[in-house]
């Protein structure tokens, strides 16, 4: 009988924890919505022709739904708020346990990043693993991704422990809560269209931007060690790996990079794109087709980075066109009808 | 390892499987490679330091012994008296240097260095005594230094009580292990949930902005802080022993309801002040100079004569025990005021028994209340010392106590629900200490009432995993304890 109390009181324990910490995970319905993203991949992987891996250069400058309309490309786009290029590297190697793409696409801006701790303050850095890591799933590619991922104060803090049990983390949110986390505390809403985070504004690029010149413009033995592994990766899954820098303004692509990125393409046999050099062809107006002065494109500049683009996916890296395909069709024009109201309805905030 | 890291809680739980699967004769070894993993947890560089106190006291343990044997033990006693004081030069000298390192170039000491050296010497004084046989297996030596439960803060325990229990088999018993681990999460409770919140408003009372009556506030926090944070941490290394089938003595006999200072320190760190009175106290009072200085001063004096060799002794033991805290004047002030408070206290008892018991107040309730509350405020003060190594600084914060209060612009950096954690947590203590002095161990009382026990550790632990201030964001500290 002792027994049976103490067996039954350890179950409703753990699921009042489980409940707890459901309740007290940020939820990212509302604000910071790009901590949504990684998590909303599952339910979407599949039959996806193209992968994009990077940061807010990728998911809020390309939009899926124009390269399925225009070019019948299936894509998904796995970024989250300054990923990195370990990061990168793992989400697309879980990817491919899900599925195994004609083409991956990685923003290489993220090369600028050697380490955690070079990617700025660790509070900052750490509130963007939580973005890309928490929602992953379980899995040796998420392990592997928090280890390459934890900046010194996380590790000194053994913070690998809060990723298994978010509740360690999130715990002093119980005084914070607000109803969004009992509404979301056991479902989301999806707020993006296949990884594309919709952004509407319009706040045109002004002034060029300044950035203080580097002391040393090499990029990392670590960002180059993923470089060659994501290199490698799609290799062996018969992949064409396409690099690009995708069409932002800031923070500035120097020249230098730009030229070492050109170099390893070139001794790797792979596709470089330079989408700024571009700009005009791509038919970008930084008047009215960004929505933050140039960092991000907004929908109207992320549809015609997408039509620019998708003809180089179709044209010279031959991804299918799979409008044709009544099951892939149905469903992408379930996912074009959300983009359109969710379009229509920023459209109406907007005004 | 500290025991506030998340690993902790997993390594006792690995142990405490092993070692209840293993067979008795293993038990042992387990012991003492947890002990040794703990340690080295906290950088293999501090394992030099643990290595040498247990080699030399096994060393001179080992020859000491062997000379009593030789010689008999009063011959003995003084051969092995040189050998006693490089032992003692030897382990307190790394003692000191570490010590100093520490105040003056801020090097972190060895993990329990403080402890175990304490604990050592203890068996190498008491072997010096004849009052223990000394160890002749290497290993059982070891485990005894470097028992990790005890290890970081204490508590400081004897050869005599604790080694045959290392060495024992223990069965696994669920009674026990329950009992321990519920103390365990107590300790959790009042560390994380109390004792760093009180931490966080005394860095804002500590701020130089803070003047008046914030100083007496600074005073209450601390004493909630200190509280909170050593008998926790004392819980869970108790706790974890308990669990392990290992009784460890106690440190702490809920110190706050002490009526005088006298009986405050025969309640707080039990185990040290023991330690000070068996090796040093009764040692000095009953040396040669003490005795020649005690009948030189009969003579003269009666009455006090009689009283004043206690007196010095008590002296150079209250010395001894502020150095021990800390190389820094605030600590050797800290001792010499709690010494003299003792005497002071001692001196004025006939006549405070007199007028209580001229009035009956010994009888009254309110006015046994009123002892406590002088003796709480009385041992704040004394204790704030702590927080000034200047000691300068302390008189010129005691001395703003009479100008306006003020605080720093942010407050106490706690919000309203911080100051209901504290206020519920600081009230669930003082009612568990009220059932402890009136009706003994809750635990065991607890024990036939499944429903409420289990209730009574979901919620707790629930209280521990929410409301503690620990992980990202928070800059919870290590034991007050772990400095010493």
């Amino acid at each position: 009988m002792k027994n049976i109390k103490l067996y039954i009181t350890a179950a409703l324990f753990i699921a009042l924890l489980a409940a707890v910490q459901a309740l007290v995970v940020p939820k990212y319905m509302s604000s910071s919505r790009e901590g949504a993203l990684t998590g909303e991949y599952y339910a979407n992987a599949g039959d996806n022709d193209v992968i994009f891996i990077g940061d807010c250069e990728v998911y809020e400058n390309f939009s899926p739904i124009t390269l399925w309309e225009e070019y019948g490309i299936t894509s998904y786009i796995r970024g989250s708020a300054q990923q990195t290029i370990w990061q990168s590297y793992y989400l697309l190697e879980e990817t491919l346990s899900y599925e195994t793409p004609e083409v991956v696409v990685f923003n290489v801006l993220a090369m600028k990043y050697d380490t955690p701790a070079s990617t700025g303050r660790p509070e900052q850095r750490e509130a963007y693993n939580r973005m890309t890591l928490d929602t992953m799933r379980w899995s040796k590619s998420k392990w592997d991704a928090i280890r390459a991922s934890m900046t010194d104060d996380e590790r000194e803090r053994e913070s690998m422990f809060t990723y298994i049990f978010p509740l360690l983390r999130y715990h002093d949110r119980w005084d914070q809560l607000t109803r969004e986390d009992f509404v979301y505390m056991f479902r989301r809403d999806t707020v993006s269209v296949n990884g594309y985070l919709m952004q509407m504004g319009v706040v045109p690029y002004a002034d060029e931007y300044v950035e203080m010149p580097l002391a040393d413009y090499s990029f990392g033995e670590n960002s180059l060690y993923y470089l060659d592994k994501t290199t490698d990766l799609c290799r062996e899954h018969g992949i064409e790996l396409v690099l690009i820098k995708a069409p932002s303004l800031s923070p500035v692509w120097w020249d230098e990079w730009d030229e070492q990125i050109s170099d390893y393409a070139e001794e790797n046999g792979l596709m470089y794109i330079n989408m700024l050099e571009h700009s005009d062809e791509i038919g970008i107006d930084w008047n009215t087709d960004t929505y933050d002065a140039g960092l991000h494109l907004n929908v109207y500049g992320a549809e015609k980075a997408a039509r620019w683009f998708g003809a180089i996916l179709s044209d010279e890296c031959g991804v299918p066109d799979r409008r044709d395909d009544g099951n892939i069709a149905e469903k992408w024009d379930e996912k074009a009808k959300t983009y359109y109201e969710q379009k229509r309805s920023l459209e109406n905030e907007e005004k | 390892m500290s025991f506030i890291s998340y690993s902790f809680p997993v390594f006792a739980a690995a142990l405490l499987v092993l070692y209840y699967a293993l067979p008795g004769h293993a038990q042992k070894i387990m012991l003492l490679m947890a002990s040794y993993m703990f340690y080295l947890w906290a950088g293999r560089e501090k394992l030099f330091y643990i290595l040498i106190t247990t080699l030399t006291t096994y060393g001179a343990g080992r020859f000491a012994d062997r000379v009593l044997q030789m010689y008999g033990k009063k011959a003995a006693k003084s051969k092995n008296r040189v050998l006693l004081a490089v032992y003692l030069a030897v382990n307190f000298g790394i003692l000191a240097v570490c010590k100093l390192r520490f105040t003056f170039q801020n090097v972190l000491l060895p993990l329990g260095i403080s402890f175990y050296m304490f604990q050592s010497a203890g068996y190498m004084l008491d072997v010096h005594r004849g009052r223990v046989q000394a160890e002749r297996n290497f290993l059982k030596l070891a485990l005894f230094v470097s028992y990790f439960p005890q290890l970081v803060q204490g508590p400081i325990s004897r050869y005599d009580k604790l080694a045959p229990q290392l060495w024992k088999e223990h069965r696994f018993d669920s009674k026990r292990v329950s009992f321990g681990l519920l103390r365990m999460l107590w300790g959790y409770f009042k560390k994380l949930v109390i004792a760093e919140r009180a931490a966080v408003a005394m860095t804002a009372l500590l701020s130089p902005e803070s003047t008046g009556l914030s100083f007496f506030v600074l005073t209450v926090f601390y004493a909630v802080r200190i509280y909170g944070d050593f008998t926790g941490g004392i819980d869970i290394a108790v706790g974890m022993s308990e669990a392990l089938g290992i009784t460890l003595p106690e440190n702490f006999v809920r110190p706050f309801f002490s009526k005088n200072i006298a009986e405050y320190w025969r309640r707080w760190h039990i185990t040290l002040g023991d330690w000070m009175k068996d090796y040093i106290f009764y040692p000095v009072s009953v040396s040669a100079p003490m005795r020649n200085l005690g009948r030189a001063a009969r003579r003269r004096f009666p009455a006090f004569g009689k009283r004043l060799p206690v007196y010095i002794s008590s002296a150079v033991t209250w010395f001894c025990t502020g150095i021990w805290h800390g190389i820094t004047p605030n600590f050797i002030l800290w001792g010499m005021i709690n010494c003299a408070a003792i005497i002071l206290s001692e001196e004025l008892s006939p006549v405070s028994a007199k007028i209580s018991g001229r009035l009956s107040l010994s009888d009254r309730r309110w006015y046994g209340a009123l002892c406590v509350f002088r003796t709480f405020i009385v041992m704040n003060f004394i204790r704030a010392l702590d927080l000034f190594p200047n000691v300068g600084e302390y008189f010129i914060r005691l001395s703003s106590m009479f100008k306006p209060a003020a605080l720093p612009a942010g407050g106490l950096g706690l919000d309203v629900s911080d100051y209901a954690v504290l206020v519920c947590g600081i009230a669930v203590m003082f009612a568990v200490s009220v059932i402890q002095e009136r009706r003994g161990s809750v635990r065991e009382l607890l024990w036939e009432r499944t429903t409420v026990r289990y209730t009574l550790t979901c919620a707790m632990l629930l209280a521990v995993l929410l409301m503690g201030n620990y992980g990202i964001g928070y800059d919870a500290a290590e034991f007050i304890y772990n400095q010493f």
